[in-house]
């Protein structure tokens, strides 16, 4: 008994100084790992970038060939991100809103590209429309280009960023139920009325979430764009593309300037992340405090 | 009545499903299936005789090995994150919290060259390790120091839930009952966090065996001795070698797919294990 009470006593007192001591210590290898991890990193870039100076800097963001670099990585996104978007809400729809066979099957394929390497996924391009690849003699008899060439670029990135926005609309849409949707329908609104009234106004942060995350995927995908390139300068160079090869050159000031940018595109994707949770959570909290009145 | 009449009014599942299956067919299955055709056309004997030379297995047991203990120090750096995120108030945590997201957010080519510039005998890190005789970059501890860096959000972003959501009456109950801080850390909380910290371990490797740009900027790129297997199937293809580079692919698919079954596995596990049905 007397134990009991000694032990019980001794958890009131003495841990508290002892806990005080743990808990800064983690908190100060947390902030050690945050530094050397996470805001070193970002900070490299820019010193980098700016060790032969600032005109050096904007000399290699205004280069011909950057300023190419850069249309190609939005022409690219531009195309591949809303055909993306599309899917998602396509796939979204059909999983969230309707019993089918081979459901289970169905999403474990729309994540698969996530577990393929990058390289992989530039790989398989080039067995199908490479020079010895399934359609390469066809392609080459009529004189189109896929491969070294705009398509292939986005089609090595629509892999890569293939189930950004399918995978944050499904369990969100599966959540939801489709109460509403069935309400608009039976007040006699018709299927794309419903869609644009009521869905599209319900998924939209997390639409606009997943789409950021599908973008910044796509102006930043290395490995993939890399085995189909072809790395022509000035033609099929994208951004992260530009960066290696002027970081070869041994051209380090220009390649951190480069990097820069897309590390800005990082930063503004995690602001842009953290606004939309928010958005989505003050939704949630809306929707809960609706269902309590 | 009422119900089926609704259940039909739904629209849109023919177009939404058609086109999620076509989509899906024409950019991911069937080029997929190129690797498995090309593959399958081979021998057993030609497969283990691509498979199985030095360079080969070297490369395998670089990327085996660096990925493995890059996913094991994500663990204990994933663990200590979400602790102190969850557990403790700090001034900008909001802001640290969106920064763990970088490596996610960063493109791995611009991670690749800063990681290397940190790292090197004259960068801010690799100067301070020279004199102790510590070479990271273009070693394979640099492809670690990589692999680190772009898995550590997956730990920390399945613990921090499972953390989140924990019950404060058993560990209140268990520290009124006389036991340590520590002893509630093993008997109570850990028992409860190591299906996401399986989790999170698990995606970091699947990562980390396929992470190609942030990775050949720091290796250094030795044959037999920092070569990943992702470059070299990039080499292969370089030397138009696609018989090579498709059987070092697929034997790589086949280490993911039994990687995603494994996740699968472990989510459904944390799901089971947190009460969310």
């Amino acid at each position: 008994m007397t134990t009991t009470f000694q032990a019980a006593g001794s958890a009131v007192t003495r841990p508290q100084q002892r806990r005080d001591w743990v808990r800064y210590a983690l908190i100060g290898s947390a902030l050690l790992v945050v530094a050397l991890f996470l805001i070193m990193p970002l900070l490299t870039v820019l010193v980098e970038g700016l060790r032969k100076g600032w005109q050096t800097y904007f000399d290699a963001l205004v280069e011909p060939n950057t300023l190419s670099a850069i249309k190609l990585t939005l022409l690219v996104a531009a195309i591949a991100v809303p055909l993306n978007t599309v899917f998602g809400v396509a796939a979204a729809w059909a999983i969230a809103r309707f019993e089918f066979r081979g459901k289970s099957l169905l999403i474990t394929l729309i994540d698969l590209p996530f577990a393929v390497s990058p390289v992989i996924a530039g790989l398989i391009y080039v067995l199908v429309f490479g020079a010895n690849g399934w359609f390469g003699p066809w392609l080459a008899e009529h004189d189109i280009r896929i491969l070294f060439a705009v398509p292939g670029l986005v089609l090595a990135t629509i892999f890569v960023t293939f189930p950004f926005v399918a995978r944050e609309l499904i369990p969100l849409m599966q959540e939801q139920g489709r109460e509403e949707e069935e309400a608009a329908l039976s007040l006699g609104a018709s299927g794309w009325q419903m869609f644009f009234k009521v869905t599209l106004p319900n998924i939209k942060w997390a639409l606009l979430y997943g789409v950021t995350l599908c973008n910044a995927r796509a102006m930043g995908e290395f490995g993939a764009v890399s085995v189909v390139s072809g790395h022509i300068r000035g033609q099929t160079n994208t951004l992260p593309l530009h960066v290696e090869i002027l970081y070869n050159e041994y051209n380090f000031a220009a390649s951190f300037a480069v990097a820069s940018l897309l590390a800005l595109l990082a930063v503004t994707t995690l602001i842009l992340k953290s606004v939309l949770e928010w958005k989505q959570q003050q939704d949630r909290l809306a929707a809960a405090n609706e269902v309590t009145e | 009545m009422a119900q089926s009449a609704k259940t039909s009014l739904m629209p849109g599942l023919r177009p939404a499903l058609g086109f999620t299956v076509l989509y899906l067919s024409l950019l991911v299955l069937i080029p997929l299936s190129a690797l498995l055709l090309k593959s399958f056309g081979l021998g057993p004997a030609e497969w283990f005789e691509l498979l199985t030379r030095p360079r080969v297995l070297a490369s395998f047991r670089v990327t085996l090995l660096t990925s493995l203990s890059a996913a094991a120090l994500n663990v204990a750096l994933g663990l200590l994150l979400a602790w102190v995120l969850v557990r403790y108030p700090l001034p900008g945590k909001r802001v640290i919290d969106a920064l763990i997201d970088l490596p996610f957010a960063l493109p791995t080519a611009v991670a690749g060259i800063v990681l290397t510039a940190i790292y090197a005998s004259n960068g801010w890190v690799g100067h301070l390790l020279e004199p102790l005789g510590i070479k990271v970059a273009f070693t394979p501890l640099g492809i670690t120091v990589a692999l680190i860096f772009i898995g550590l959000p997956f730990v920390v972003r399945t613990v921090q839930p499972v953390l989140q959501d924990l019950d404060p009456a058993a560990e209140e109950a268990a520290s009124s009952l006389g036991a340590s801080r520590w002893q509630v850390f093993v008997k109570i909380i850990f028992p409860n966090i190591v299906p996401a910290l399986l989790t999170g371990f698990a995606l970091a490797f699947a990562r980390g065996l396929g992470e190609y740009g942030s990775v050949i900027f720091i290796a250094g790129n030795r044959p037999m001795v920092s070569e990943i297997v992702p470059l070299l199937i990039m080499t292969k293809l370089e030397q138009f070698d696609y018989v090579g580079a498709t059987v070092i692919g697929m034997a790589m698919l086949l280490i993911s797919f039994v990687l995603l079954l494994i996740i699968n596995a472990l989510q459904a596990w944390t799901r089971r294990r947190t009460g969310a049905l």
